[in-house]
């Protein structure tokens, strides 16, 4: 308890406290996770399982009752009768998922290989540097859509679907890997210098033991930073490779998917498929890009 | 001849901070007349830059003068504003600043530079402009004047570039030139070189010299009268060679013999204890009280207004008297 | 410089090459490589051909270079989906995407150098704060919601703007332009604010920071001491040195239009080689898929050296002596 207390005290928690934009940012970040993760429970529909849909559903309007069924929806249905609300959830399920996985994935890679790069040095530093500037010089998003081209290509038709959404962690982690990559090697030549660290190396610890233990956990603090905004990065990623039709199955819709449908409607009137997933897809980016931002600020020793 | 150029009363500079409002400059009066070189002296914070940079308007924000008149040939100059100060600059008063490499612009040529300066100031065509800045260059001893017109900042050496700075600052023919340390940043080498240009051309032309600097060495070269600075007041004023040779402060007095020049053949350089004070952390009475050896019970309570002694002029109770 | 430009120009040869590889061996692994050069209307005899031609089983490296010189000489396969020669369609859809990538850079440098001076010297005005705060918005809005936001408010609540497609094209040659109808002009605007906006925010901001350090510079201050206007001193002294940064940064953004322009042109199903691509993947066309990414490489990696090579000219400091490190 002293020990939740002394964190609850220090200037980081201090700082959060104090700033209005972070607690709000958190408490709607905390609020859209809960959503989604208890979405089974909370939602009173399932979108994916296609036995539930019923066609005759479609184009209900929020709050009223449907012209066919008489069922209300409270945020209306899509084309295939879907209703919006819980296919929010659900949807919201995937993008978090995704965006959480691959960023995961991303940090785990790039870590890794910017902890060897900068430790090892020579060829293995040039060989992982040079594939990252290589890398660097296409925009993430083209690197993820062709990742997934190319791995829906090696895929066998059948598996496709249900493969999509790894591939898709896949496809935007491996975009996204290298700005990770690059912090940690500079920050690994900085302290592969300092004391502590030639004295576990004539101790005679194993590198490994030495990356792992001794310097990672003093490059944590940027790389903390990066995994945030790389989140809200990702979950924008994933919403718009679904909008592109090259993500989430259509069994499967996410939010960008929704989006998607929405669009085609734009002009018929059926206003409510768009409307109610870009607000949330909106309020689940700013939010956690907000996020990031006031982790930054705190977090930059610069400004202490 | 009558008027002086320059004529500063009571000048009080404010900077207003959270905790208090600060006085760099605290009462600071004196006169500059024309083709004078006037030295201003003292420590780091001592307010002289803060009493130049009042007196040509560039005082960064939220400092601000708050107190006393600035008169430039008689007329006040203090309370301009926008087109009518900017009208000053350059033309009545010039600025020399400490670091010649920053002070002049990496991108564009040290001819365009001169140019556009004269330009402005002066009503001449391009082609008589560009001749103007050739002798320019010329006068501050730039060798090879016509074609490093279209140099580079980078491309000059750090005396060479001091030397076409002092070009800027005269070119638009100001009466007055505020000299900001204007070699603290050269080798030692170039200092006196530098100094003598600075000296020479003033001469020549009648431009009378501000001198801010913290080294003896070029007051007792250059400057006609000096006036010592201490905590944002003025401690003493007067001809050069008697403020150096017989100072009558106890602050200047110290400063003496604390100068290796000043005070050759001592065989120890004297130390005046203790520092000077922060802005927010002065004295009751006169602020260099506390280290004063003279100081009596009056001082701590009431801050001496300048006494005059001749031509000098010295801010303390017990000024003169006592030899060093 | 010389020495410099020699390795930029070499450093770029090698990233063509990775990326050939890429391409290469997404031909040449990834589904038939034999449908992937001939198509499906094909006879027993081209396929004995092709084979030969791209000596299947020769070692690695010969088939690589076969492929490269293939590519280069305009044969990069047959599409699946539309049994056409690949640099045929490429040829035909090109014309409308680097319309649309110019428009946009130029909306983007434009309305990004000037927000970012006016608030830089304003920094303090309402203007400039409203400014600021919008374009936090627009960094967090993904590209395709406002390419939506933009055709509900313009095509479907007011009507003034087309919601998809090109307009009227002329055709100049191979090329298709739309810059000569009406029609085409209207439907260039809000495709090209859509690209742009991304681009204008971070320029903006860019430009904005940049003039704010260079205003706090020593020379400004002499400038202002030598009795130099405030308008010479922003625009002739101020900007100058604001922009050199900010011209490689945009210079390197510009490849990113083309890149983010697969995003906008299937907001407004513009038949550009975007949408091209987004089409290809949904249908997994290989070659269509692989010569995308070689024609976006040369043109990205075209920029960069361009943009470098210029950044030489504009900063003097840097022509005369000069150690470059590599980052």
């Amino acid at each position: 308890m002293e020990r939740v207390a002394r964190a609850w005290n220090s200037d980081f928690m201090w700082s959060f406290r104090h700033s209005p934009v972070a607690v709000v940012s958190l408490a709607l970040v905390l609020l859209l996770v809960f959503a989604a993760v208890f979405a089974p429970l909370v939602a009173p529909y399932n979108p994916f399982d296609p036995a539930s849909l019923n066609l005759m559903n479609g184009f209900s309007p929020p709050m009223e009752p449907n012209a066919f069924t008489g069922d209300v929806f409270w945020l209306g249905t899509d084309d295939q009768g879907r209703d919006v609300f819980s296919t929010i959830l659900y949807g919201m399920r995937i993008s978090l998922f995704v965006g959480f996985t691959a960023v995961l994935f991303a940090l785990v890679l790039g870590v890794s290989l910017g902890l060897i790069a900068g430790y090892v040095g020579g060829w293995t530093e040039t060989a992982i540097m040079r594939v990252a500037d290589v890398q660097l010089t296409f925009p993430a998003i083209l690197v993820a859509m062709l990742i997934f081209g190319i791995a829906k290509g090696i895929t066998p038709v059948d598996m496709r679907d249900e493969m999509a959404i790894w591939v898709l962690i896949i496809a935007i982690g491996l975009s996204d890997w290298v700005q990770f990559a690059r912090v940690v090697r500079g920050a690994t030549l900085v302290e592969k210098n300092k004391e502590y660290v030639q004295a576990a190396r004539l101790i005679g610890r194993r590198p490994g033991a030495i990356m792992l233990r001794h310097i990672l956990p003093n490059v944590l603090s940027p790389v903390l930073v990066i995994a945030t905004i790389s989140l809200a990065l990702a979950i924008i990623a994933e919403a718009t490779l679904s909008f592109l039709g090259v993500g989430a199955p259509p069994t499967q819709p996410s939010l960008g998917t929704l989006i998607r449908i929405g669009q085609g409607y734009l002009f018929s009137g059926e206003w409510w498929i768009i409307l109610f997933p870009a607000i949330t897809l909106l309020a689940l980016a700013l939010s956690v890009n907000l996020l990031g931002d006031w982790l930054r600020d705190a977090l930059n020793p610069k400004l202490r | 001849m009558d008027v002086p150029v320059l004529s500063v009363r009571d000048l009080v500079v404010e900077i207003p901070t959270r905790h208090a409002l600060l006085r760099p400059v605290n009462g600071v009066t004196f006169d500059i007349a024309r083709g004078e070189i006037v030295g201003m002296v003292g420590e780091s914070g001592a307010g002289k830059s803060m009493t130049g940079n009042a007196v040509i308007g560039l005082l960064d924000r939220p400092a601000r003068v708050s107190g006393g008149e600035i008169l430039l040939h008689g007329e006040r100059i203090d309370q301009l504003r926008g087109e009518d100060l900017r009208r000053l600059r350059g033309k009545h008063i010039g600025m020399v600043f400490q670091d010649p490499l920053t002070s002049l612009n990496p991108l564009l040529t040290i001819g365009e530079q001169l140019m556009e300066t004269i330009v402005e100031h002066l009503n001449v065509s391009e082609v008589e402009a560009r001749q103007r800045a050739v002798d320019g260059l010329k006068e501050v001893g730039i060798p090879a004047a016509e074609q490093r017109m279209d140099a580079y900042p980078h491309q000059f050496s750090g005396g060479m570039r001091q030397r076409v700075v002092i070009a800027l600052a005269l070119c638009a023919e100001p009466s007055l030139i505020i000299a900001d340390e204007p070699t603290t940043a050269l080798d030692v080498s170039v200092q006196a070189q530098i100094i003598a240009l600075l000296k020479r051309l003033c001469r020549e032309r009648g431009t009378s010299v501000m001198l801010i600097t913290h080294d003896m060495g070029v007051i007792a070269e250059t400057a006609d009268r000096v006036a010592v600075l201490y905590a944002g007041r003025m401690a003493e004023l007067g001809p050069a060679r008697d403020v150096l040779s017989d100072p009558m402060h106890p602050y200047t007095i110290g400063l003496m013999g604390s100068t290796p020049l000043a005070s050759a053949g001592k065989k120890r350089l004297h130390q005046i204890d203790g520092a000077m004070p922060r802005l927010d952390a002065l004295p009751e009475g006169c602020a260099f009280n506390p280290r004063c050896t003279r100081a009596k019970d009056r001082c701590s309570s009431d801050p001496a207004p300048t006494l005059a002694a001749g031509d000098n002029r010295a801010a303390c109770w017990f000024a003169g008297g006592e030899q060093k | 410089m010389l020495a410099y430009s020699i390795r930029r120009v070499f450093q770029s040869i090698v990233v063509l090459l990775v990326v050939g590889l890429v391409a290469f061996s997404m031909f040449r692994f990834v589904g038939d490589p034999i449908d992937n050069m001939l198509g499906q209307e094909r006879t027993d005899a081209d396929i004995e051909r092709l084979r030969g031609e791209l000596g299947l089983d020769r070692p690695f490296l010969v088939q690589y270079g076969r492929f490269l010189t293939n590519a280069a000489t305009g044969n990069i396969g047959i599409s699946y989906r539309q049994g056409r020669p690949v640099a045929d369609i490429l040829v035909e859809r090109a014309p409308a995407t680097l319309e649309l990538a110019a428009v946009s850079g130029l909306f983007a440098m434009i309305m990004g150098v000037g927000l970012g001076v006016f608030t830089a010297i304003r920094r303090n005005g309402i203007m400039a704060n409203v400014i600021m705060t919008v374009s936090l918005l627009g960094v967090s809005l993904p590209t395709f919601l406002i390419g939506i936001l933009l055709i509900y408010l313009f095509a479907v609540e007011l009507g003034w703007l087309p919601s998809f497609g090109r307009g009227d094209t002329v055709k100049i040659g191979s090329w298709s332009t739309g810059f000569l109808t009406a029609s085409g002009l209207k439907a260039l605007i809000l495709p090209s604010i859509t690209l742009g906006l991304y681009q204008m925010t971070l320029i903006m901001r860019l430009v904005r920071s940049e003039m704010l350090e260079v205003l706090r510079a020593e020379y400004i201050r002499f400038a202002r001491a030598r009795g130099l206007r405030e308008r010479a001193i922003n625009f002739h002294h101020a900007l100058k040195n604001t922009l050199v940064p900010v011209i490689t940064v945009t210079g390197l953004q510009l490849g990113a239009i083309i890149a983010f322009a697969i995003i906008t042109e299937t907001v407004f199903q513009w038949p550009g080689v975007g949408l091209l691509f987004i089409n290809a993947i949904q249908f997994v066309d290989i070659p269509v898929m692989a010569a995308y990414l070689m024609l976006i490489s040369v043109m990205f990696v075209g920029i960069n050296l361009v943009v470098d090579l210029l950044y030489f000219s504009i900063d003097p400091r840097l022509r005369i002596d000069r150690t470059v490190s590599e980052g």
